[in-house]
Parts: structure tokens; sequence; C-alpha cells
């Protein structure tokens, strides 16, 4: 028994020894592996991995360079960048979305649109650890709300960034456009390297003229961050070049003396500084507030806009385009007189009307009694249209188009509005490429008034009366007056010098158009009143709807919106002029009543404002 | 045969060394010296990697120290045991544990999607599968030690059976990891025992062959996905592949002689995910290089081979089994968390042995070395 025992334990230790000593051989062999595994990782592979460390932990970011000021001929600040602040969330971090939501919502008013465009943001945010926005613009007490109640929100953070303002508002829109989100079209054509910490771009106007000089040039910064994120330190950086200051002729204060005199109007406000071409004013009413388009304009208050019928998206000022009616008679005036077809001294009579021989169509003054014998002075001062009917027919519209031309009809000379229309300048080759018709006579009765074919914005308008102001000396017409402190431009659009047969037209045509307004018999007469320049001026009514032959137009009967509109164009002061000025009320009927005292208040406020 | 080891020793050198001197009363607590300060290098060690891998986290660090207070107590109290009791425990710690596992998935409480603990009133929560880890090479170990070895078929039958039930409770948790590890420490007994070979490889072939069965079977959704991340981690480089990632990164970045302690930027920046608990190897590699990581691979390495000699120089045969299972499950858990978090195997919870942060792991282990020391220093006649 006991030999039997001893010898099973002999048996049993020794089955047990190999066993043990096979289980070492085992052992050291896997654990071998284990060392052959983390060799090859930190021997073989450590040049990848090293570099997939400094990647994690290494972040070039680019850092968004300062979009450039824009300010007013005056200094006055039109564009500035201020903090905004947003609420952001780190999903990493919250442990209930929507209690925290929920408890978020009790602080500060989340509205179901955040909080769609918040889950949608969620969705597609891509790095764990990465702050996704819930709401932007925060107000001073929904901070100070979130801050207090930090401690019970965990992974909530209020961040601040740079947002693009206009501190003047609806007064400058129409010229100084809007930056808004850059968008997936934009993302295409715009330079990835110099966006990609950009997040607005500019529009419309001014903002998308000199986008490239005011965007300036994308920084970078090497950082350490951890894994959720946070900048730990700066390794090194290159700071951004913020964009270029621009100074505009723009004057802000005739932006508001042209805003408040359009008030209740539809319509525009060109002014042109007559010695630079630099553009004092432009403006179009009804406005709009540029800064809710920059971090995203709701659906309904977009709709709102694009549905109201004043159209406030609209920029009359140089996307109007106008019949520009009795305004264009200096220029036809000018036009016959260096065709030779008229003089100052010719008359004509004037029964109410006018007709072509082997014609039975009468085409009528505006005065059905007619303005009895008048010449080119009187014609201009009266407005008188059977003048001009016989001046056109005399000259012929192979003279006047040309003529016109030259004063920038019928083409976009501003250096830089961008999306400014042409008008319309037709001639016969015009009319017959386009409307597949020949000219005939009667075409040019019509232009020989303004009407007719023939269209003109209030940047047309007011740039051929700064050269008329300037006695035809060309000005490209511009908003930028330096950009970084430069002013010279590349390309610039030029047109000639007009030079006239005679220069004493100039004089003559100054002196009929300030009769325009101190004449008795001036359409203008109303604006004379407390008048301390001298300014000339022309006034004109464009036909909305085309009245039949027979016809008495009637205000009273006729639609609001089929009212004449009304035009005045003028400049001052006359011995001297450095302002040129457009104005268009839309269905404003008399232009002596209604664009005129537009056109003077804007002139007095440049002329007097600055002492006053 | 141990103890007349220390009798010669006793009697024999005049001039006995400060080593042999401590030797000698350790061994009167039944502590062996060796393993103990092996072991208590490898605690040391490990706190100073969680030092670094918990942001200089002192209050984790104090913690953990704790934790090996606790530990190396508990071991104190197991090596004074007499392994005559562990085998009257054997039993009823195994039948223990499997009414406790019933109870969990009767009444038990769910954490991340799989019911592990068991909360009864008066006691605190615990895991009964951490119970089983010890209770079940015990039962298996005392079953085999009361037969003849090599065993015979129908007795390695019957304790394959014992395995199973907790294998089976287990895997209901769903804990497939857990599992596995409970029922190879069972197995390893019988490996111990002399199971034959021909038994053994054609064990392997059916499980190797059953893989697939598993797979549409017995696996659920989110261990598949564990495996698919294994097999590509940068399928999904944000969710499940995330730690993978990282954890190779730490690695591969520290190079040989790696970035320097607390200088990890992996670990320290947080890129590295539970980087004081189930990755704190990753952190130890990225700082102190493959040159550490053979430091400690050459430690663990050593701790196993003193526990196979302990084994193999027990005086009886539930001993040698006990111990033999318990110091290969040791090496098991080794080689399950390095070759998980260097991309070797797919990532299961196990933590790194003995250093790892967490209680429950490190008083269990410390537990079994206990328990393999009372075998060891007990003369069993």
């Amino acid at each position: 028994m006991w030999g039997n025992s001893f010898r099973d334990r002999m048996a049993e230790q020794k089955l047990f020894r190999s066993r043990a000593i096979f289980m070492a051989v085992f052992i050291f062999a896997l654990l071998s592996l284990l060392a052959g595994r983390m060799a090859y990782l930190q021997v073989v592979l450590h040049d990848k991995y090293q570099d997939l460390s400094e990647n994690n932990r290494i972040q070039l970011r680019p850092v968004a360079p300062n979009r450039g000021l824009i300010y007013d001929r005056n200094g006055i600040l039109l564009a500035e960048n201020i903090p905004s602040y947003s609420l952001t969330l780190i999903k990493e971090r919250v442990n209930d979305i929507d209690e925290t939501l929920d408890y978020l919502k009790n602080l500060i008013d989340i509205s179901e649109r955040d909080e769609e465009q918040f889950r949608k943001r969620l969705k597609y945010s891509r790095r764990p650890y990465q702050p996704v926005v819930v709401k932007h613009k925060l107000d001073e007490k929904e901070i100070a709300q979130i801050m207090v109640n930090r401690y019970y929100l965990p992974g909530i953070d209020v961040e601040a960034r740079l947002v693009r303002h206009y501190p003047e508002g609806e007064t400058s829109v129409h010229a100084l456009g809007y930056v808004g989100r850059i968008n997936e079209r934009e993302e295409e054509r715009l330079d990835k390297k110099q966006y990609s910490a950009t997040k607005h771009v500019g529009k419309l106007g001014i903002e998308r003229r000199y986008e490239t000089e005011l965007h300036g040039q994308v920084g970078y910064q090497k950082v350490e961050t951890n894994a959720r994120g946070r900048i730990l330190r700066v390794i090194e950086q290159e700071d951004p070049i913020p964009g270029k200051d621009l100074v505009l002729h723009l004057d802000q204060r005739l932006q508001n003396a042209a805003a408040e005199a359009m008030k209740g109007y539809r319509g525009a406000v060109v002014a042109i500084d007559v010695a630079t071409g630099g553009i004092l004013t432009q403006y179009s009413n009804p406005s709009y507030d540029p800064n809710s388009f920059v971090t995203g304009i709701s659906h309904t208050e977009y709709s709102g806009l694009r549905n109201d019928p004043d159209l406030p998206l609209f920029n009359r000022a140089i996307r109007g385009q106008y019949p520009p009616a009795s305004t264009l008679k200096p220029f036809l005036g000018l036009s016959f007189l260096d065709a030779g077809a008229v003089t100052w001294e010719d008359k004509v009579e004037d029964n109410g009307w006018y007709q072509l021989e082997n014609d039975e169509r009468l085409y009528r003054d505006w005065k059905r009694t007619g303005h009895g014998h008048v010449n080119l002075h009187d014609a201009m001062m009266e407005s008188c249209d059977t003048y001009f009917y016989d001046g056109a027919f005399k000259t012929t519209v192979d003279k006047i188009s040309p003529f016109l031309a030259q004063f920038g009809f019928g083409r976009n000379m501003a250096l830089d509005v961008p999306n400014a229309l042409p008008g319309l300048l037709p001639d016969r080759e015009w009319k017959k490429n386009k409307r597949r018709r020949s000219w005939y006579a009667g075409d040019t009765l019509n232009l020989g008034i303004g009407q007719g074919f023939m269209l003109a914005t209030p940047m047309q308008l007011a740039t051929a009366t700064a050269m008329l102001a300037a006695k035809g000396k060309w000005h490209t017409p511009r908003l930028m007056e330096t950009i970084g402190g430069v002013s010279e431009v590349e390309n610039m659009k030029k047109l000639d010098d007009i030079e006239l047969k005679d220069p004493e037209d100039w004089d003559k045509m100054f002196k009929a158009m300030e009769d325009v307004i101190v004449g008795s018999r001036g359409t203008g007469r109303a604006l004379r009143y407390n008048l301390n320049f001298r300014m000339a001026g022309k006034t004109g009514t464009s036909q909305v709807v085309s009245i039949a032959q027979n016809e008495e137009y009637d205000s009273e009967t006729i639609a609001e919106r089929n009212r004449d509109h009304a035009l005045f164009i003028a400049f001052a002061p006359v011995e001297n002029p450095t302002i040129a000025i457009a104005v268009i009320v839309e269905n404003g009927e008399s232009a002596g009543r209604t664009a005129g005292p537009v056109a003077k208040q804007v002139i007095q406020e440049y002329l007097e404002g600055a002492q006053g | 045969m141990a103890g007349t080891d220390f009798s010669h020793q006793m009697t024999g050198g005049q001039h006995q060394s400060g080593f042999a001197r401590s030797k000698l009363l350790f061994a009167r607590f039944h502590i062996d010296l060796t393993l103990f300060l092996l072991l208590a290098l490898l605690c040391g060690s490990g706190l100073l990697i969680l030092y670094s891998a918990s942001g200089q986290g002192g209050a984790m660090v104090q913690k953990q120290a704790i934790h090996y207070l606790i530990g190396f107590t508990v071991l104190l109290i197991a090596a004074q045991i007499p392994p005559r009791l562990y085998r009257v425990l054997a039993p009823w710690a195994y039948l223990a544990g499997v009414i406790a596992l019933i109870g969990v998935l009767v009444l038990g409480v769910s954490g991340k999607g799989a019911q592990r603990w068991l909360a009864l009133p008066g006691l605190p929560r615990f895991q009964p599968s951490e119970l089983m880890k010890l209770a079940l090479p015990l039962l298996i170990a005392w079953y085999m030690s009361t037969k003849s070895t090599p065993p015979k078929l129908i007795t390695l039958g019957k304790a394959m059976l014992l395995i199973a039930i907790p294998l089976v409770l287990i895997l209901k948790q769903p804990d497939l990891g857990t599992s596995i590890l409970i029922a190879a420490s069972g197995i390893l007994v019988l490996f111990f025992s002399g199971m034959p070979w021909w038994l053994i490889f054609s064990m392997i072939s059916i499980v190797a062959a059953s893989a697939p069965l598993m797979w549409f079977f017995v696996m659920h959704a989110y261990q598949k996905q564990r495996v698919l991340t294994f097999l590509n981690p940068e399928s999904d480089p944000l969710g499940s592949g995330w730690n993978i990632i990282q954890s190779k990164t730490a690695i591969g970045s520290g190079g040989i002689e790696g970035k320097g302690w607390m200088q990890g930027t992996q670990s320290q920046l947080e890129f590295l995910p539970e980087s004081h608990t189930d990755f704190i190897i990753a952190v130890l590699a990225e700082e102190l290089g493959l040159i550490g990581v053979l430091l400690l691979l050459t430690l663990y390495f050593l701790i196993i081979t003193r526990g196979l000699y302990m084994a193999a120089r027990c005086t009886s045969l539930f001993g040698r089994l006990l111990s033999g299972s318990l110091i290969t499950t040791f090496f098991i858990y080794v080689f399950v968390n390095i070759g998980m978090v260097s991309g070797l195997l797919p990532v299961v919870g196990v933590p790194l042995p003995l250093v790892s942060w967490g209680g429950t792991s490190v008083v269990s282990l410390l537990a079994g070395f206990g328990v393999m020391m009372s075998m060891y220093t007990h003369d069993v006649k």
C-alpha cells in the first residue's frame, strides 16, 4: 500500500513537473511573442506611430484675418467687427443631450429653429470633443444665465467670435452690401487656403467688390491640443495679415439725409462728387438691415423681405432702369447744338403737339395748350416737349445716340459698383438686332423727350449730371476713396472728355437749368424758396402706363402704382459745381414737389451740413 | 519538501546573509520571500506608472496603495490557512458561487448592457464571477486530487461538467471574456493533472471548428463588433476603433527609450482612453519605451516561473494542481491584456494584473498568490 502510494506520488510529481516545464516553455514563447509584437510596434513602426502621435497632439490651425473696416469719407465707421457670443456643447461630455437641452431651455430662449439647426450640426460634427453651436448671438443676460449655471452644465460653454456689424444698418446697405456665411458654391470658388478659417464672405456691394482686399491673409498657429481639442499651448505661429481698411467717398451724413428725405417714397438717390467722381450717396428706399444677413437670416424674415411689394431688396440706385424722361433734356439740348441742328436763338411754335409729315399721329406736349414760341432756354426751363420733338427730328438718332453715349448712358461705367445694370441707349443698330424692326422717325421723337426705348439708372443719371457739371470732364464714378491708404486703381474705366464745338454752350445750359428752379415759369420753381446756394436742375416725369391718344391723364382715378415716376437731376453750386445728384421717386408724379425737394435736402446737407 | 529546505538552512550556514535571515522569518509566516519581493516590485512599478497615467493623480495612487495594502494583508492571511482547510472549503465555495451566479441572472443589477452585479441587502455590491475565479480551480483541483493521476476519461468528463456550469451561467450575463478565463482556469487544472495530449488537441480542434457557430449563435452584437474592430480598427476610427488605434499609437511612438516618465503625449493629453485601467501598459510603453516593456515582461516572467517552480515543489497533488492553475491563469491575464492593447487580440475588458487601477482585481490576484504560498509552505503528509 505505502510503496504503491509512494510510487504513485513520484509518478504524479514527475508528470506534473513535465507539464509545468512544458507550460514554462509555452509561456516563455508567448511572452516572447508579446515582446516581439511590442518591438515591432516600437522599433519597426516607430516612425509611423511617431507621426500619428504628433498629428494627434500638434494641430496646424488656420487663424482667420480680421476683416478690413469700412469708413465713410468723414471717418464714420460703416462696417466693423464685433465679438458675438455663441452657446456651444461638447457631445462627449454631456450625458444626456435632451436633458441638457431641456435644462438650457429653462435658462434661455432656444427656438425650435435653433434646436433643429443644432441637431443638424451635431449629426455632422467630425472630431470627438469638438464644440457644436447650440445658439448664436447670445445677449448679455443669456451669457450671465449660462455662466451662473455652468456648474450644472458640463460640456456647455460660451464662445466668442468676431462678427461683421454694420452700425449704420439700413441706410448704407445698398452701397456697402453685406457679408454672409460662405455657401457651397462660394466654397468652390474661394481659395481653400486663404479661407480655411474664414466663415463669411462679401455677398453684395462693396463688401463683395473688395472682398480680396478686405479679407486679408490667413495666419497659422501650431498648437498642442489634448484629445478634447483644448489648446494647451501655442508652439509657433504666423500671424494673419488683417484685411485692408477701406475709406469710401460715401458720406454717411448724406445717406442719412437721403433716407430721411425719402421716407415714405419708393425710389433712389445717387450723388456724385463732381471733382473726383466719388459717389457721395447711393441710397435706395425702402431698405433693410444688413446685420440680419450676417449670422444667417431666418426663413420667415427673408421671405418677408422677398415678398414685400415695395421690394426692399431691390437696389433701385443701380438696378432700377427708368425712362429718364425730361431729365435727359439737358443732354439732348447739347446734342442738338453740337450737331448744329439748332441754335440758342431758334424758336419753335408749340400748340400743344407735334406732328410728322405724312403721319396723323399727334405727339403731345405735357402742356395741352402748348408753350407758344419757345427757344432752347425756355424749352429747358418749361420742359417743352414739342421743342425737343422738333430738335430730335432735326438732329436725328444717328447723332443723338453717340452724343449721349459720351455721358456714359447705356453702359455701367462705375468702377466698383458690381451688379449695376447698364440701362439702354437705343439706336438703329440696336432696334434692328433686338426688335427686328427698322428705326422710325417716331422713335427719334420719343428719344427726344427721354421716353420710348431709352432707359437709365439713377447711377447713370447722376454720372451724366456730374460730367455735365464738370463741363465734359470725365471722372469715373467710384465708391472707394482709398484702400489700405492707396487710391490708385488699375484698369480704371475711362471715357473721353467731351469737347463741345462751342464751350459756351455749357454755361448757357447751366443758366437754363438754374432757371428751371429760379425762373418764374421753371418746372422746379417750388424749390427756390429758402435756397441759400445756386442750384441747377431738371425735372422729369416718366410714364408708367401709356396714355391713349385722346385720353386725359388723371391722377385721381389712376392707381397709385400706375402714377408717373418723378425724376430730378441737379448740381450745385452753379458757379463752381461740387455735387451732382439724381433722384427718382417711383409714382411720385410731380418731380418739383417730390424728387426735387429730396435732391435739394441732400445737396443742402452736403454744402451746409458741415458748418451746421 | 519545501519545509525541509528551510530546516537545513536553519542548522547549516553559520554566516547567514540578510536575505536568508529574512527568508527564515518570512517562512515562519508561510511567505515565499522571492515571490513576495517580485510581487512587491511589480506593485511598486505599478504605482509609478499609475501616477503618470492618472495625470499625476495623487489621490488615485493613494487609493491604489491602499488596495495593495489590503491585497497583501489578504495574501498574508490566505498563506496562513492550511491547505486542508481549502480542501474542505472548495465544494462549498463552488456551490456558493453557482448560487450567486444564478442569483445574478434572476435579480442582478445591470451595468453597461450586461447583468454582472449582485446587490444583496447588508452586503457590498459584488460580481459573483470574481468569486468563481478562485472557487472553480479550487473545486477542480480538489476533485482531481481525490482521483488518481493520470485521470481517467470519466473523471475528466465529470470535471468538464463542473466547469461547464459556471461557464454557461456567466455566458448568460453575458460576459464572454470572463467566462472563457474562468473555464480556462478549470481546464488548466485538468492539463496539469495529466490530461492526455490527444484529448487536449482534439479539444482545441473542436473549439476552433465551433468558432463560426459561436459567431452566429452565441455572440452578441457588441461582441461581434469587438471582433470586427479587432480585425480592422480603421473601419470605425472614432468609435470602437479609437481605443486600439490610440493605444498602438502610444506604444509605437514610445520607441526604444520612450518619451520619458510623465512625458507621454498620448496619455498625458488624454488621447489614450482607459489609460489607468485596461490600457495602462500603453502608458508604460509610450513613456518608458521598449526597455520599460521588456523589464515589465521580465518581471512577469520571473513571477510566473517562480510560481510554476513553487507549484512543482508542492507536496500535495491538490496544491500542485491549484497553484499551477492559478499561476497560469495569472499569465493568461498578462497575455490577453498586453495582446489586446498591442492589437494582437480583440478588445476584452481584462486589466493588466497588479498594475491596472482597481481594487477587486488586485485583492483577488494577491489572494491567489496567498493560496499558492500556503500550498508551497505547508508540509502536507
